[in-house]
């Protein structure tokens, strides 16, 4: 029988396999930031170990960062102290560090493919749940904890079960301003939140065939929301043109051999999956959430849902609970919803095309009055890029704020933060209660609906301006 | 690693699904850099309400948890299983967990117990006629007792063999280290290497 791709990418790496012990898989790629990591170097000094492999580990401040002044020494102090300890960590381990203020700091799941450092067929693992996007270059990518970060930074392997495998197949032509984030919220919003538990998704289809590279990372980027451990798209022509000439991309006769692998990573034509789940892309809409977990979503055109029309017992409650953390009525439409603050950025839509997308809709015209607009490139490279490009003036143009690069308010641990009550449109992946802040109320949306929100005041589509 | 084989603790209903890791300890309170002291950001914005379950005496001095299902969903964060640690939770019951939460509990200690939505039902049901009931709950045979009923849950026997014997995982693969030279020896020369860093133009 035929492999899938997560079959054949988790066997490229199998260490060591015993009956009834998890797989010992060797990682290509350690990610580390300021948050997950600090226990973890700790415990190896307190255990007198070392990295093993510091040339496959790299770290970067992006969590606690200001996305201000960021050439004056963080004011808070507990931040700065995490900052500090991770400077510390890295030098006294030898890992490379990409620190604020370097041309190649940014958000960890950003600047590993914009490095090239992301390649198909890898092992890729981080702290940080979010690192399922770089499953987007057929890499086997997933979040573990600090415990594991501390295991993989003293063995290079990670001890794993065996995932069941999912398909998700997306086919048809997305139709006009709807955008991978859409699509990714409409799944979530029909699998649920923990519709993935156990399983490595492959997106694959003819509308996933056709999307750019900074498409699919931001719908492998949501894969945990919906509870898969990592999410994955074979590699093609696409990723293979997207990664040619990056830093730490193959060249040469190395190039040629790393193409001659990349491209066995595809699933077998007789492979099997666990489960699969079928998209039809021609009938999506703009998509939005209304409630408190990533799966409480509906189109843009859509009501909010009353809680009695949920079936489910839990589902039910759970709905009556997120209306009223979010302050919302049942039947009031999504569009008349007003917006305080809108967020563009993030690991999900930090990227130069994300910042294409709401610069267009934002040329030449202003964000509406008492509405703020933060834009925060997820690296210091898109945002070098955006301003090579002139984006950076179309968004002061319009009245948002210009930052520098970090996770900024997609969650409440560095100045960026909702006030409690302030209710915001943001294209980050997680609308969880008090996540960009506390009593802060989020809706999760694609660049441009966060663009057109910002202009309208309330949810909008640009077709709606 | 503490070794786990049995507990007996004062069980705490949780009647909400769905509690992502933000809610068990928001970001704010992931700043310290030790392992210790997260007691204080555990469920931190319900604690402010006072019929939180946390604020009733009865259950004050719980450490078995009782919550609905997708239980620890959402961020990666370790934090989460060392707050409820840190607060005296030895165990979590539940019908289910995010995967990313319930493999950091195996390795940092927290036994998380999986049984069906129906028995978390039951427990809530006899813990709230109970208030301050103790449950029991046995890891070698995979027991919940609560009065005079028991309930069978589920765990993975690896997890459940490290929690048993209280083992060091780093230790554990470390004894493999000539494997993972000849896996390293075998790696295509094509794989990248963030040394010599390398920047963008």
């Amino acid at each position: 029988m035929g492999r899938t791709l997560s079959e054949k990418v988790w066997a490229d790496h199998v260490v060591r396999s015993a009956d009834g012990e998890p797989d010992l898989l060797y990682i290509d790629l350690h990610l580390c930031h300021e948050v997950t990591s600090p226990q973890a170097y700790e415990g190896l000094r307190l255990a007198d170990r070392v990295v093993r492999r510091p040339d496959l580990t790299l770290a970067t401040e992006d969590h606690n960062t200001p996305t201000w002044d960021i050439d004056k020494p963080i004011a808070e102090p507990t931040s700065r102290k995490q900052i500090e300890a991770l400077r510390r960590n890295t030098a006294d381990f030898g890992v490379p560090i990409h620190s604020l203020g370097d041309k190649d700091q940014g958000v960890v799941h950003i600047i590993g493919p914009q490095l090239g450092l992301t390649q198909p067929g890898m092992t890729i693992v981080c702290g940080d749940s979010h690192t399922s996007t770089h499953g987007a270059f057929g890499a086997l990518a997933f979040g573990i904890g600090t415990s594991e970060v501390e295991h993989v930074l003293a063995t290079q392997t990670l001890q794993q079960a065996r995932l069941k495998t999912m398909a998700v197949t997306i086919d048809g032509v997305l139709p006009a301003g709807v955008t991978s984030k859409d699509l990714v919220l409409k799944l979530i919003s029909m699998v649920g939140t923990g519709g993935g538990a156990g399983y490595v998704a492959e997106y694959r289809g003819s509308t996933i065939d056709a999307m750019s590279m900074e498409a699919r990372m931001t719908i492998c980027n949501m894969s945990i929301e919906w509870g898969a451990k990592a999410g994955m798209i074979a590699p093609d022509e696409t990723t293979f043109a997207y990664l040619e000439g990056r830093p730490n991309a193959p060249q040469g006769a190395e190039w040629d051999a790393a193409l001659e692998y990349w491209r066995t990573l595809c699933t077998d034509d007789d492979a099997v999956f666990d489960r699969e789940v079928f998209i039809d892309a021609t009938l999506l809409t703009p998509f939005v959430t209304w409630g408190t977990n990533p799966g409480q979503g509906v189109g843009l055109g859509d009501k909010v849902p009353a809680p009695e029309s949920f079936n489910d017992e839990v589902a039910r409650n759970a709905a009556q609970r997120a209306l009223e953390y979010m302050d919302l009525r049942a039947g009031t439409p999504m569009r008349e919803i007003a917006i305080d603050t809108v967020f563009l950025g993030s690991c999900t839509n930090g990227r130069i095309e994300d910042l294409r997308q709401a610069a267009e809709v934002l040329r030449g015209r202003r964000v509406a009055d008492g509405l703020r607009m933060l834009v925060v490139p997820g690296s210091a490279r898109v945002r070098q890029q955006a301003m090579d490009e002139g984006l950076d003036r179309i968004f002061t143009d319009a009245g948002a704020e210009w930052r520098f690069a970090g996770c900024s308010m997609c969650l409440g641990m560095n100045p960026d933060q909702l006030a409690p009550g302030e209710r915001s449109a943001s294209t980050s992946n997680r609308n969880f209660e008090g996540r960009q802040g506390k009593g802060g109320r989020t809706h999760l949306v694609s660049p441009a609906v966060a663009a057109a929100t910002a202009v309208a005041g309330h949810l909008a589509a640009p077709a709606d301006l | 690693m503490d070794k786990f084989t049995q507990h007996t603790g004062v069980a705490v209903p949780l009647r909400r699904s769905n509690v992502d890791t933000d809610q068990i300890i928001p970001a704010v309170y992931l700043k310290r850099i030790t392992r210790t002291g997260f007691e204080d950001g555990l469920f931190a914005s319900w604690r402010k309400d006072p019929g939180f379950v946390l604020n009733q005496q009865v259950y004050s001095s719980g450490t078995i948890l009782v919550p609905g299902p997708d239980f620890g969903t959402g961020s990666s964060r370790e934090h989460a299983v060392w707050a409820l640690q840190n607060y005296g939770f030895k165990v979590v019951i539940g019908s289910r967990f995010g995967e990313i939460f319930r493999n950091n509990s195996g390795k940092a200690g927290l036994l998380v117990a999986t049984v069906a939505q129906e028995v978390v039902e039951e427990l809530w049901e006899f813990i709230e006629a109970n208030p301050g009931t103790k449950l029991s709950v046995d890891l070698p045979s995979r027991a919940i007792t609560a009065g005079d009923r028991s309930h069978h849950f589920e765990i993975d026997d690896y997890t459940a063999h490290r929690l048993l014997n209280g083992l060091d995982d780093i230790a554990m693969t470390l004894q493999h280290a000539d494997q993972i030279e000849a896996y390293e020896s075998r790696r295509p020369s094509f794989k990248p290497k963030t040394i010599p860093v390398l920047v963008s133009d």
